[in-house]
């Protein structure tokens, strides 16, 4: 069952690297237990650090199809699990203007033809390998969560009208939040925890060069350099990944070989996204404004 | 102790240590250890984390209660007992240099290995001391620091980075990281040596510090201080989002007919779903007024940032700060303000505030009763800040009491326990009876009490 998804950290490591995405050993480590242990995995981080790419780089590691599930505030049954085609079943009952008695048509119409199945139901009944993202389960009502937990603990869905629908083989979940609210601790405990954090300089080096090939090695070091140094200041949004690997692809635009003092306050724009972070950061780094 | 022991009494020191673990996660602590190979402590570590740990704030606390439970080595080690011999003083002259010659050179390589041995043995060679009992010992990180100073060696550790080219601050930044990653290192092998000898729990119990949203205000070190205001804006971000939430659900109005009859055109002509207006939220003007005398100065400095990153919930926020005279300092909060300037500018209206330096609320509230009678009006709501420790003057009640009358409502914060409320010179009791005084000291009542205002 484990060959599934990851034979062990180390795998995950190596299978993860091979499709371009760089993790640190404890990442590699949940990532296998959560394939090991059939256990959705909940991420939780900054934003930008790559919480919803760990969840493609599984699916690509492993071969298995990605069934995303965007949540938003105001999601509900009807567009997270399933939902009934109203229309067409009005469209049904016309078309066969009573000729059919009453529990024909009750039999016609909830049948799978006019079932249409959301991100939770589908991911439940493929009977291929499936990873399952839930993102930005935060912005989500408590609601919902509820349904989540019921999905999640036993990875089966009743449908009144069709029966109980169980998976037959279990997708490989993986819930990202930025923490802006807390989860409900039934959910938290279901789940293995995984907070994905700023990497080190080496790390994300390696991420910047490998996202964008032609930048200079010497570039790519100043460019971390002065990203750790600005995550170290007192900011309302500090640079995370995606923002160095913007910056990496600016700098490649502007065919700027040597990141200097000028160059760094005149792209700044590029990575600090508050006005006032702006101008910290030239004081503090004691940029020239060129 | 069998290796199930340990794992029970990890759990045990995890949930005394304030961390909700669930037996269902225990056990699935457990089946997650079951996968993974045990040569690695990391790995075990990480195997755990992955399954307790819900919360990232509750990793530090997590980290320390299993070193204490899963120590790195046992004693001195192998390494450490080639390098304490069982002949001979341990503490010596010529020991010590020896031991700071290392040491300047691990800490100017920056190797990691290096100096987790060399904390080791500054504990084993510096930092025994006799214990309570004959045949015991005890060991201190405080005296093994003091003994070795790793802070007199930044000077040579900063010059050989320059050498190694490096700017000057750039230099600075790394020394001062690695000399205090050593002390901690020295630290945690403290900690483990103590767990060794006198059994986990009880270190356990002793030594790990609350987590950071659970810290009380008074008890903050200065690093704690700046790891808090790092926390105030995701804490207003969290409370604005849950707001929003509340506020959408609550904002079903009356049944907005034409939008229904519209959308109802799509399914012939029948209402399947209903639209409503949206209710207007109300809100409020806020006015703080704060203590920002030394006792209780990073306090007030917390309360009215949060306040004012989450000025969108408020009509209008206006704040006075207050030693023995009243300042305004509203328009030191501008939108998108730089928050270290900010609080630069706070601390200098601080001088403002104090005529004599000596707390004074009757004085205080007296004062801006006269200079800003505009401020509170029926509409408005009054938010006092501070530990009510007036030096034993004049109270003036009667002038809160006015102000709590013409206010919308009227709360008092309060950053000490409630068994110290009443003692001394606090008139906490006496001023609770005009206005209801909350007890907020830390952030997580902070947020809670700011949220149940809005």
């Amino acid at each position: 069952m484990t060959s599934t998804w990851f034979e062990s950290a180390a795998d995950a490591t190596a299978r993860l690297r091979g499709v371009g995405y760089l993790t640190d050993e404890a990442t590699a480590l949940t990532a296998f237990l959560a394939g090991a242990l059939e256990k959705p995995l909940l991420v939780e981080g900054p934003a930008g650090v790559g919480k919803t790419e760990l969840a493609k780089a599984v699916a690509r590691a492993t071969g298995a199809e990605l069934v995303r599930l965007q949540c938003y505030e105001g999601l509900d049954e009807a567009r997270a699990l399933y939902e009934w085609n109203y229309k067409k079943q009005l469209l049904r009952i016309q078309a066969s203007r009573g000729d059919d008695s009453w529990s024909e048509t009750h039999d016609d119409i909830f049948t799978e033809e006019f079932l249409l199945t959301r991100p939770l139901l589908s991911a439940i009944r493929r009977d291929t390998p499936t990873v399952l993202l839930v993102d930005e389960v935060d912005k989500t009502d408590v609601e919902v969560e509820g349904l989540l937990l019921e999905v999640l603990s036993d990875f089966q869905v009743t449908i009144p009208e069709l029966g109980t629908v169980t998976a037959t083989r279990r997708p490989f979940v993986v819930l990202t939040s930025n923490a802006s609210r807390e989860l409900s601790e039934a959910v938290k405990r279901r789940c293995l925890f995984l907070h994905l954090d700023y990497p080190d300089a080496e790390r994300e080096r390696a991420i910047v060069t490998s996202q964008v090939p032609g930048l200079d090695d010497k570039v790519a070091a100043q460019l971390v350099d002065v990203v750790v140094r600005l995550r170290e200041l007192e900011l309302k949004k500090a640079p995370s990944i995606a923002e160095s690997v913007d910056w990496a692809r600016t700098l490649i635009a502007l065919e700027i070989g040597d990141l200097d003092e000028a160059t760094v306050a005149r792209t700044l724009g590029v990575v600090l996204k508050h006005a006032s972070d702006q101008q910290r950061a030239i004081k503090e780094l004691k940029l020239a404004v060129g | 102790m069998s290796l199930l022991d340990t794992h029970i009494g990890f759990m045990e020191a995890l949930r005394s240590a304030g961390l909700s673990v669930s037996l269902a996660e225990g056990l699935d602590a457990i089946s997650a250890l079951e996968k993974v190979h045990w040569h690695d402590r990391e790995t075990v570590r990480a195997a755990y984390a992955a399954t307790l740990v819900k919360r990232q704030p509750q990793r530090v606390t997590f980290d320390a209660v299993f070193d204490i439970y899963y120590p790195r080595l046992i004693g001195s080690g192998v390494a450490g007992e080639d390098a304490v011999p069982g002949e001979g003083v341990r503490d010596s002259g010529p020991e010590l240099d020896r031991f700071r010659e290392a040491l300047a050179e691990a800490l100017a390589a920056g190797d990691r290995q290096a100096l987790q041995d060399l904390a080791v043995e500054a504990v084993a060679r510096f930092g025994a001391m006799p214990g309570r009992g004959p045949g015991l010992s005890s060991w201190s990180a405080y005296t093994s620091l003091q003994r070795v100073s790793p802070s007199e060696l930044m000077d040579r550790l900063v010059q050989g980075l320059l050498a190694g080219g490096l700017d000057e601050a750039q230099a600075q930044r790394a020394a001062g990281r690695r000399v205090g990653d050593f002390t901690r290192m020295v630290e945690g092998d403290a900690r483990r040596r103590i767990a060794e000898e006198k059994g986990p729990e009880h270190v356990a119990d002793v030594t790990v510090r609350p987590t950071i949203d659970r810290l009380d205000f008074t008890a903050a070190r200065r690093s704690d201080l700046d790891e808090m205001r790092r926390e105030i804006y995701p804490l207003a971000r969290r409370l604005a989002a849950r707001l929003t939430k509340e506020q959408h659900a609550q904002r079903r109005g009356p049944l907005d007919v034409r939008r229904t009859v519209r959308a109802s055109i799509a399914t012939g002509g029948v209402p399947l779903t209903t639209h409503h207006k949206p209710k207007r939220p109300h809100r409020t003007d806020l006015v703080v007024l704060c203590d920002v005398s030394g006792s209780v100065a990073s306090f007030a400095q917390f309360t009215l940032l949060l306040v004012y990153a989450l000025r969108e919930a408020f009509g209008g926020v206006r704040a006075f700060t207050f030693v023995d005279d009243v300042v305004e300092v509203s328009d030191r909060f501008r939108p998108g303000a730089d928050v270290v300037e900010v609080m630069e500018g706070l601390a200098a209206s601080i001088s403002h505030a104090a005529l004599w330096g000596r707390t004074n609320y009757g004085r205080a509230l007296t004062r801006f009763a006269e200079d800003h009678p505009d401020a509170i009006g029926p509409r408005s709501s009054l938010l006092v800040l501070g530990d009510a420790r007036s030096n034993y003057s004049d109270l003036a009640l009667p002038v809160l009491a006015d102000l709590a009358g013409r206010a919308r409502h009227a709360w008092w914060l309060n950053p000490e326990h409630p068994r110290h409320w009443g003692t001394g010179d606090s008139a906490a009791d006496r001023y609770g009876e005009v206005v209801p005084m909350t007890e907020c000291r830390n952030l997580a009542q902070l947020g809670e009490f700011v949220h149940k205002i809005v």
